[in-house]
C-alpha cells in the first residue's frame, strides 16, 4: 500500500495547488471541479465545501454543477466500470435480465460502487452498437450478445 | 432613447428598444400569461407559458425574454399559442400533486389560476411511479419555512430573490432533466443550512412549494383551553398590509380592525409590538448615546430584523460586536408579557400564552432561540405571520367590513408614531433620531421627519447634526445591500455612528410573512400607508410615550438598568457559513 499512499498524497498536493491557482475566482468552478474528478476519481464532500469557500462561490451552485454533469461524481468510483446498454435494441434483446444478473453477482444496485471499490455498475441509453445486442462495456471492452449466465465469467476477468 | 415598431395582435406598438415582448404587449392591454416570470427577480424564459408567436421566427418565442424588433409581428392568442401554452401546463401538472384543496396556497395559486384562466379540463399525462419528489422529500424541519418539492415547478423565482436579493443562495437546483429538485446542498435541511429564515422564498413562490410554517393549530389550541390567558401583540407592518387578505387596497390602515378581530378570534390581551418598539428606542438610543460617549464599539448596527441576525452571525461572526444588544420589539415585549404584565395583572405568568402577529418568517425561528427565555419561559409561543391570522380570521367566519375600530389594551397598547414606521425600512433609524436629538440636545426637534432615509433606495445616507456632534447614519434593506455595508465596515472604511440594516426589501412591511402578492408597487403603497399612520398619531417621538414613562417608573427603572439588562438585552451566536463535512449527513442525490 506504500507506493499507493505516495500517489494519494500526490493527488492531495495537486488539488491544493488547483484551490490555489483558482482562489478567489468563482468563474473556475467547473474546472476545479473537473480537476478534482480526474485526480480522485471523485469529488469528495468536504473538498466541494472548501471549493465554494477558496472560491467564493454559494455552495448551492458547487452542488449544483457537482450533480447536473454526468462526468462528476459524489461517491468513490470502483477499479473497474460496467456500463449496461439498456437502449431499445439491448432492452427487447433481454438487457434487463443481465441487469438483474449483474446486480445479483455484484450485490449492488445500478449507479452503485461494490464495497471493495472492484467495480461500478452504470446503465446507459444505447451504445450505437445494436447489432451486437445486448452490449455490456467493461472499461471500455465491449462485450457483445450478453447473457445472464455469461455475467460471472465476465466479471472475473477484471480483477 | 431608441424606440421600436411593432405589431402585436394587429395593433401597432411603440417601445424603448431593449422592451421584452411581454412588457409591449402589456402597454397596450394584452397580459401575456406567465410562470416562471417575475419582474426586476426572474426573467429567464424557462417555464414556456408566456410563449407567443413571432412571424418569420422558427419556434415559438418567450415573450419574457425576447425583445422586440423594429417591424416585428407578433400574435399572442392564435390557435397554435394556445394549444402550446396548455399543453405545457400539462405537463407541468402531470408532475403536480392535484392537491389543491388542502393546499395553503389554495386559491392564491399563480398554477391553479393558469388552469382556471386556460379553461383546462383534464391532464392527458401522468409521471405515475416516476416523481421528482416525493413526500420524503418535505421539509419541515425549520420553525420558518417548510418546503414541499412536490409542488415545485422549477421556475427558479425563490433561487433568483435568495442568491439576487438576498446574496444567499441557501437552496438551488439540484441533479438534472426529471430528477431536478430545489433544495439545499448536499439534501440537507433547511434547519440546518445558511438560510436566513427571511421567507423572501414564500413570497415569490407561485405554487405551494414553499410557504410558511402553519402555526395556527398551535394558537386555536390555546385559545381553546380555559386555563391559558392568551396574549397577543402585533408588529407595525401587519396593520398596513392585513386588509389585502379581505380584498382592500396594499397600506389601507388597518389597525383598529385588527384588534378588533383579534378579540373576536378570542385573544384576552391584545397589545402592540409598536410599544416595544418605542421601548427599543430608549434602550437602542441610550445604548447608542452611551457608546459614542464611552468609546464602545462603532458602528453599531440595529438588531431588530431576525432574518439579518441569522445572517450576520452565518457571514460576518467578527462583526457581531457592532450589533446592537437589544432584543427585537418582539421578543422586548414577549418578556415583559411574561413578567411586568402578569405582576401587574395578578396572573400566574404560567397560565400565560404569548402569540405575536408578524410580517416575518423569521421572527418564528427568533422566538424559538435559546436566549429568548429571560422571563423563565419561553417569551413568545407562537408567531403568526399576517397570512395566517388572515387564514384564522377567514376561519373564524369574520367579515372584516363590519368590523369595528377597537383599541389595543392597557398596559402594553400605546405608543407613538416613531414606533409605526418601524415598519418601513429607514423608520427605526428616524425613530432614534428623533429621540437621540431631543435627548442630547435638551431641544425640540423643528423637523421631526427625516426624508433623507426613507425610501425604497437600498443605501441610504445621512449626517445629522445632533448639538456638536455630527451624526453619520446609514440604512440598508436587504442583505444584500447590508453585505455592502459589512464589507465597507470590514475594511475600516465605515465611518458611520448608526446603521440600521433590514432583511427585507422595503423593511418589514416587505417581510416574508405578508400577504401574496407583495411586489414592488405593493410595497411602495404598504410604506406610503405606514407614514399616514405616523402622520396621524398625536404622539410621534418614542421618548414622549406616557406608557413608557410609566413603564420605567414603576417596574425597569432606568434604561439600560439592571432590569433592562436580564429582560431587553441579548447576545449573538457565531455561525459558520457551512456546516463541517462530517456533519453533513450522506445525501440521496448524486451518482
Amino acid at each position: 500500500m506504500g507506493a499507493q499512499c505516495n500517489c494519494q498524497n500526490e493527488s492531495n498536493k495537486k488539488v491544493e495547488d488547483l484551490l490555489a491557482k483558482h482562489r478567489g475566482n468563482p468563474n473556475s468552478l467547473i474546472v476545479v471541479l473537473a480537476g478534482i474528478q480526474q485526480e480522485l476519481g471523485y469529488l469528495p464532500k468536504d473538498l466541494l465545501i472548501r471549493v465554494a469557500e477558496e472560491l467564493n462561490v454559494p455552495l448551492t451552485d458547487v452542488y449544483g454543477v457537482a450533480t447536473f454533469y454526468a462526468a462528476f461524481t459524489l461517491r468513490p468510483r470502483g477499479r473497474h466500470s460496467i456500463n449496461l446498454c439498456l437502449g431499445t435494441a439491448c432492452y427487447v434483446k433481454g438487457a434487463p435480465e443481465v441487469q438483474e444478473a449483474i446486480e445479483k453477482e455484484l450485490k449492488i444496485k445500478a449507479g452503485e460502487t461494490t464495497e471493495d471499490r472492484r467495480f461500478t455498475f452504470d446503465v446507459v441509453r444505447c451504445l450505437g452498437a445494436c447489432s451486437i445486442a445486448p452490449v455490456m462495456t467493461v472499461d471500455g471492452e465491449v462485450h457483445p450478445r450478453m447473457t445472464p449466465e455469461r455475467v460471472p465469467e465476465v466479471l472475473a476477468k477484471y480483477e | 432613447m431608441a424606440t421600436v415598431t411593432l405589431t402585436i395582435d394587429n395593433q401597432k406598438v411603440e417601445v424603448e428598444q431593449g422592451t421584452t415582448i411581454l412588457e409591449a404587449a402589456k402597454k397596450i392591454g394584452i397580459e401575456i400569461p406567465t410562470l416562471c416570470y417575475m419582474k426586476d427577480i426572474n426573467a429567464i424564459g424557462a417555464c414556456r407559458i408566456c410563449v407567443v408567436e413571432v412571424e418569420g421566427a422558427r419556434a415559438l418565442q418567450a415573450a419574457c425574454v425576447t425583445p422586440v424588433a423594429e417591424g416585428m409581428v407578433v400574435k399572442t392568442n392564435s390557435e397554435l399559442v394556445r394549444k402550446s401554452r396548455k399543453l405545457t401546463l400539462e405537463l407541468i401538472l402531470s408532475d403536480h400533486p392535484q392537491e389543491c384543496l388542502t393546499c395553503l396556497r389554495n386559491t392564491n395559486c399563480e398554477l391553479q389560476a393558469l388552469a382556471e384562466a386556460f379553461g383546462l379540463k383534464e391532464v392527458r399525462f401522468t409521471r405515475g411511479a416516476a416523481k421528482s419528489a416525493t413526500e420524503a422529500d418535505i421539509d419541515d424541519s425549520a420553525p420558518s419555512i417548510v418546503r414541499d418539492p412536490r409542488k415545485c415547478v422549477l421556475c427558479r423565482r425563490c433561487v433568483a430573490v435568495c442568491e439576487k436579493v438576498q446574496g444567499i443562495k441557501a437552496i438551488g437546483p439540484v441533479n438534472r432533466g426529471f430528477e431536478t429538485i430545489i433544495a439545499p446542498p448536499f439534501d440537507q435541511k433547511l434547519a440546518d443550512v445558511n438560510c436566513a429564515m427571511c421567507g423572501q422564498c414564500s413570497l415569490v413562490c407561485p405554487t405551494g412549494a414553499i410557504t410558511e410554517k402553519d402555526d395556527t393549530d398551535k394558537v386555536w389550541a390555546a385559545l381553546s383551553d380555559p386555563n391559558k390567558h392568551v396574549v397577543v401583540q402585533t408588529a407595525p407592518a401587519t396593520r398596513v398590509s392585513i386588509a389585502e387578505e379581505f380584498g382592500m387596497e396594499p397600506g389601507s390602515i388597518n389597525t383598529g380592525k385588527m384588534v378588533a378581530a383579534l378579540r373576536r378570534l378570542g385573544f384576552d390581551k391584545v397589545f402592540d409590538t409598536d410599544f416595544s418598539a418605542d421601548l427599543t428606542i430608549m434602550e437602542e438610543g441610550s445604548e447608542l448615546i452611551q457608546r459614542i460617549t464611552q468609546g464602545g464599539t462603532l458602528p453599531m448596527i440595529t438588531s431588530c430584523s431576525p432574518g439579518w441576525i441569522k445572517y450576520i452571525e452565518h457571514y460576518y461572526p467578527d462583526l457581531l460586536p457592532h450589533l446592537s444588544t437589544c432584543k427585537s420589539p418582539q421578543q422586548m415585549l414577549g418578556a415583559l408579557i411574561k413578567t411586568f404584565y402578569p405582576k401587574k395583572a395578578g396572573i400566574d405568568p404560567e397560565n400565560i400564552y404569548s402569540v405575536s402577529i408578524m410580517p416575518c418568517t423569521a421572527k418564528k425561528f427568533e422566538a424559538e432561540r435559546d436566549e429568548m427565555n429571560d422571563s423563565g419561559y419561553q417569551d413568545v409561543d407562537a408567531v403568526l405571520t399576517t397570512r395566517e391570522l388572515a387564514r384564522m380570521c377567514r376561519n373564524a367566519g369574520i367579515d372584516w367590513n363590519a368590523l369595528p375600530e377597537e383599541e389595543y389594551d392597557d398596559p402594553l397598547g400605546l405608543s407613538t408614531g416613531a414606533a409605526v414606521i418601524f415598519g418601513a425600512t429607514g423608520g427605526v433609524m428616524e425613530a432614534a433620531l428623533r429621540t437621540a436629538y431631543e435627548l442630547i440636545t435638551k431641544e425640540e426637534l423643528k423637523d421631526i421627519n427625516f426624508t433623507a432615509v426613507r425610501g425604497m433606495e437600498g443605501i441610504k445616507e445621512a449626517t445629522v447634526k445632533v448639538g456638536d456632534l455630527d451624526v453619520k447614519v446609514a440604512v440598508a434593506h436587504t442583505l444584500g445591500n447590508a453585505r455592502k455595508l459589512l464589507d465597507l465596515i470590514r475594511e475600516g472604511k465605515a465611518d458611520y455612528h448608526f446603521i440600521e440594516v433590514m432583511c427585507c426589501p422595503g423593511g418589514c412591511i416587505g417581510g416574508g410573512g405578508q400577504p401574496i402578492p407583495t411586489n414592488l408597487e405593493v410595497r411602495l403603497a404598504r410604506i406610503a400607508g405606514i407614514y399616514k399612520a405616523d402622520e396621524q398619531l398625536p404622539i410621534r417621538k418614542s421618548h414622549e410615550n406616557p406608557a413608557i414613562k410609566k413603564l420605567y417608573e414603576e417596574y425597569l427603572k432606568e434604561p439600560l438598568g439592571e432590569l433592562s439588562h436580564k429582560l431587553l438585552h441579548t447576545h449573538y451566536v457565531p455561525r459558520g457559513v457551512y456546516r463541517k463535512p462530517e456533519d453533513i449527513p450522506e445525501s440521496g442525490s448524486g451518482h
